[in-house]
């Protein structure tokens, strides 16, 4: 394995070459939010909250870039943050992210970021759609109108539980979760309804039937997991 | 001389009026460097031609709205978007996924036992989608909250007064 050196915010660092620019800032106790990537998940940089610049000339996203030798890298400056920013924004007003009424209010990892992120306001107009809510699951439900689409759900499904029920159909705003085949979650004959991908939803789209969000989100279960397997 | 304050409640439930309220005794600290010149609070029936603060609370729904807003942006040196239904549109929103007639029906026609058809007389007409109030005027303070709780209000105050810069999260978000 090789390392690499290159600079984060002018300061000089190494780091495996299989590493991520995410992984290495986080080792050093540099901050850089994000929304899609949960430690042990493969990442996928879906949703681009993560972003930094590379060499003054380029954006990417530090959760699925490798450090490469010579890079220089910049976390945090006014034009990251008006990038990022607006990616919130769009996110915001691709769904209808209503916080007074979503079970997920108070502990929501998007609610977090505005914060986070000081956005006190859109300038973005707002997409409305039209969203359903599945409640066939006997246990389990799934509101579209708070889906951000990070496709934790989606990993956890297939990579920890290895059941795969959970997929992303459609592109651009008609892009939804599935379950099996587009079927309602209750007749999806793959899921063996483990709850994993509630626990690991930023939003209040993956809930519990008859329970508030903050009694029961676990999101560091997969530390456990990764400590128990001796990744 | 006292400053000018005003509040104005568009299509929202009152709650952010009521969470004014609640800073309780400390109105009348409030009181001492304001006077409120037109509020639902106070019987007012023009708005004044020059006011210091308005707090704006709820969404823009009706033609109304619209004329009511342009003409307050006129007559206000800052403007304070309180709530989430001012800055985002919040409930009142949730009707903007569907179609305005279907909504009208199903608020008016559908659950009554004695119209079965809806006529409006009178009352402003009601936009095709609701919106924040950002999308019509421009806001000097956005104050999130549904409702935005009292020590907000009294800070957002004490720092308008105090020409202090006001850091927003440290009293409220989204959906507090």
């Amino acid at each position: 394995m090789k390392i690499k050196t290159f600079t984060i915010d002018g300061v000089e660092l190494s780091g495996r070459e299989d590493q991520t620019i995410l992984e290495v800032a986080r080792e050093h106790g540099i901050k850089i939010p994000t929304l899609c990537h949960l430690e042990g998940l493969t990442p996928i940089g879906s949703c681009r909250i993560c972003i930094v610049e590379i060499d003054g000339k380029r954006f990417a996203p530090s959760c699925i870039t490798k450090v490469e030798d010579g890079m220089k890298i910049v976390t945090n400056n006014s034009e990251i943050t008006e990038y990022r920013k607006t990616i919130l924004e769009m996110i915001f007003a691709e769904r209808n992210h209503i916080c007074s009424i979503c079970i997920a209010n108070g502990n929501c990892e998007l609610q977090n970021l505005s914060i986070e992120l000081g956005m006190d306001h859109f300038e973005i107009k707002n997409q409305y759609p039209r969203c359903e809510v599945d409640l066939s699951h006997e246990k389990y439900g799934i509101d579209h109108n708070r889906c951000v689409l990070c496709a934790r759900c989606v990993r956890v499904c297939a990579k920890i539980e290895g059941a795969h029920t959970k997929d992303i159909s459609g592109r651009g705003h008609n892009a939804r979760i599935i379950t099996d085949f587009a079927r309602g979650w209750g007749e999806a004959e793959t899921c063996t309804g483990c709850g994993k991908c509630v626990q690991v939803c930023p939003t209040g789209a993956l809930f519990e039937k008859g329970k508030p969000v903050g009694a029961r989100k676990k999101r560091d279960f997969l530390n456990y997991l990764k400590i128990m397997r001796g990744q | 001389m006292k400053k000018k304050l005003a509040t104005v409640w568009l299509d929202g439930c009152s709650g952010c009026h009521m969470s004014f309220l609640d800073i309780d005794e400390r109105l009348l600290e409030v009181l001492q460097f304001f006077d409120i010149v037109y509020s639902p609070l106070v019987d007012f029936k023009e708005f004044p031609e020059s006011v210091d603060v308005t707090f704006v609370e709820g969404a823009v729904s009706t033609t109304e709205d619209i004329k009511k807003i342009k003409e307050i942006r006129k007559k206000s040196s800052i403007i304070v978007a309180m709530g989430d239904c001012a800055i985002t549109g919040n409930v009142p929103s949730m009707r903007n996924s569907f179609k305005l007639n279907s909504v009208i029906d199903r608020g008016y026609a559908e659950n009554s036992d004695k119209h079965n058809k809806v006529e409006f007389f009178d009352v402003p007409p009601l936009l095709t989608n609701v919106l924040p109030v950002n999308a019509i005027i421009h806001v000097n303070y956005y104050l999130p909250g549904c409702p935005p709780p009292a020590d907000a209000f009294y800070n957002l105050i004490k720092s308008i007064l105090n020409q202090e810069k006001f850091d927003v999260f440290q009293h409220t978000r989204f959906g507090k």
